[in-house]
């Protein structure tokens, strides 16, 4: 306890730190936004709350590593990561998802909280349990004569991050396909009336989703750490991003993301790093449980 | 199932229960788990089957237990069984305490919500436990050397466990029998109504909650002594083996029966026991491939089969036109 006070009146007298820690959070949280951008898009359209988000980052950022061990840059990882998530989220998507897409959501949950304890253990043997990262090789800026510091990547990271965003929001407003997700999302039966293929509509849908984290994953190995079981972490952030900005909210999900950033790198601060994950799980059990209890005024509740 | 069917099968489990270990003692400790696996089954199974609430969560309970005996036992300086039972209601006690209060906050919650709110307790329950000094930080706790043989400890543990697991199996028989099982069964088919229909749902669903709660607590306060050492998330908390674990089983058996449960954890137990060793390093692969594999195609379990198959054997009237 005495040592959360004395760093809180460390960073009340080094407000320079306090920057620092929020610039590092804000630039972590496009990351996080960018995958929670990928989860509202499937729970919207496809009803299924995907456990198995996070072992898709950590998977991207495990195809970037192995590509780096290949000889290949790194910044190549980006595509690729997304092209190799693309494949397997639609194997996925075909042999599991299909089947439990419109049944009971305690089905799907579960059914995808399987899938990601399979994939923890695969990334596991595959690359062993160790922490893995990869230099891009680029420099660090340097603010407040040298007391904060901004990794060049992290910045890059955050502009890929905005950029996919963007791209994504453009494909589906304008393209064919985008418009028939769209479409899906709001009354899968009259899509279906109207000539869409619903069941292909999904599997794009979840595949797009793959590639989303596959890309983050990319970026999360450059600027950040991989590592198999590091892979819940990031769920749950999608899922609290989402749940905090509601579906379909793009300016929520960035707000909500960057804000969760900076949030944690405070908090682990704060609390000590060791702290960092139970304050992640803390604050989804918070968030519901206040969002909940808005909604119980009400008598409704969350669905 | 009818009730002399109960009673042989129940008396066939005793009769098993107390000849096992002296016929197999090399097997006490995994006889101990078997019992420590059925309870779990069947505590979880208070929620998530006949009340509908899906738990991810229930091991905080078990870890809260797990840790409020290793503290008793450290600190309160009694001799090795006093400290133990000591310990076991200690930590009941704190787990039904930490399942009221969560009750209040967290089943207000319904479906999903409450199934990724627990699961995020869970998680942070280990954290927490794992960063805290006072109980050992990441290296965990120690606990007491029994005072005697090897043999003797586990026979002892293996008994232990069977009365836990026999107690919780006919304390939850009962209840199901009782208005509190016709409450939660009516939550389940729709919580809605049930309050429209008077039924102060609050109460029951914290009350259910309590009820798992006080088993595992008991059970996780008896654990550190036949493991030997708490660790924070391989022993207590341990989310990813026990706490998926208890929801597979389940579901294997049957949700929402009253013998699903047990079958499921004896089924998965003895399977486990058996490939466990050869699956070095790809046991979570094939934990992970069964739970899709069972979700996906088996979502009823095999009692549940069995009902839908044979609805009379298990006193429905059938209806036939």
């Amino acid at each position: 306890m005495t040592a959360m006070w004395d760093n809180i009146q460390l960073l009340i007298e080094a407000p320079l730190l306090t920057v620092q820690l929020v610039l590092d959070g804000l630039l972590i949280g496009a990351i996080f936004a960018l995958a929670a951008y990928g989860m509202a898009l499937v729970w919207g359209v496809t009803n299924i709350i995907n456990i198995v988000q996070g072992e898709f980052v950590m998977l991207g950022g495990f195809v970037t590593y192995q590509l780096v061990q290949w000889g290949i840059s790194p910044f190549l990882g980006i595509p690729i990561a997304a092209a190799v998530l693309f494949v397997i989220g639609y194997l996925i998507y075909r042999t599991v998802i299909f089947r439990v897409a419109n049944q009971d959501l305690f089905i799907s949950l579960l059914a995808t909280f399987g899938l990601s304890i399979l994939f923890q253990q695969l990334m596991n043997q595959i690359w062993s349990g160790n922490v893995q990262s990869v230099d891009p090789g680029l420099g660090t800026w340097f603010l407040f004569e040298y007391t904060v510091t901004i990794g060049q990547i992290k910045v890059l990271a955050f502009a890929v991050a905005a950029v996919i965003a963007v791209l994504l929001t453009l494909f589906l407003k304008r393209s064919r396909l985008g418009q028939a997700i769209r479409a899906t999302a709001q009354n899968p039966q009259a899509a279906r009336v109207l000539g869409i293929d619903t069941d292909r509509v999904y599997a794009a849908t979840y595949a797009i989703n793959a590639a989303l984290c596959g890309a983050a994953g990319a970026l999360v190995v450059m600027a950040y750490t991989v590592h198999p079981y590091a892979g819940l972490p990031y769920t749950v952030r999608s899922f609290m991003i989402v749940i905090t900005a509601g579906l379909g909210n793009l300016p929520g999900v960035i707000a909500a993301g960057l804000g969760l950033g900076a949030a944690e790198g405070v908090a682990s601060y704060i609390l000590g790093a060791e702290f960092r994950v139970a304050f992640v799980f803390g604050l989804l059990v918070l968030i519901l449980v206040v969002r909940n209890g808005l909604l119980a005024r009400e008598r409704k509740y969350l669905k | 199932m009818s009730p002399a069917r109960d009673t042989v099968l129940m008396s066939a489990i005793a009769v098993f229960a107390i000849a096992a270990p002296l016929v197999f003692p090399d097997f006490r400790t995994q006889i101990a788990m078997l019992w420590i696996m059925v309870l779990f089954a069947q505590t979880w199974d208070v929620m998530g089957g006949q009340m509908g609430y899906n738990s991810f969560g229930n091991i905080v309970f078990f870890g809260i237990g797990v840790y409020a005996s290793a503290v008793v036992q450290r600190d309160w300086n009694l001799d090795y069984f006093a400290g133990l039972g000591a310990g076991m209601i200690v930590g009941a006690a704190v787990a039904v305490v930490a399942a009221a209060v969560m009750g209040f906050l967290i089943l207000r919650m319904r479906g999903h919500y409450f199934a990724i709110a627990t699961l995020g307790l869970g998680i942070a329950a280990g954290e927490i436990a794992g960063g805290w000094e006072y109980v050992g930080a990441g290296s965990g706790m120690t606990t007491p050397l029994y005072p005697g043989t090897i043999d003797g400890r586990n026979l002892f543990f293996a008994y232990l466990f069977f009365a836990l697991a026999a107690i919780t199996f006919l304390i939850l028989k009962w209840l199901y029998g009782t208005r509190f099982g016709l409450t939660i069964n009516a939550i389940r088919d729709n919580e809605d109504k049930a309050e429209a229909m008077g039924l102060r749902t609050g109460v029951f669903k914290s009350f259910a909650w309590s009820v798992s709660a006080i088993f595992l607590g008991l059970c996780g306060g008896a654990i550190g002594n036949l493991i030997g050492f708490v660790d924070p998330r391989d022993v207590a908390f341990a989310g990813p083996t026990f706490g998926v674990w208890m929801v597979l089983m389940a579901i294997l058996g049957g949700k929402g029966t009253l013998w699903g449960p047990v079958l499921g954890a004896v089924l998965f137990h003895i399977t486990q026991e058996m490939t466990w060793t050869y699956l070095l390093g790809w046991q979570r692969v094939a934990l992970g491939l069964l739970i899709v594999v069972i979700v996906v195609f088996f979502p009823l379990g095999i009692l549940g089969w069995a009902r839908e198959r044979w609805p009379h054997r298990f006193g429905h009237k059938v209806e036939t036109s």
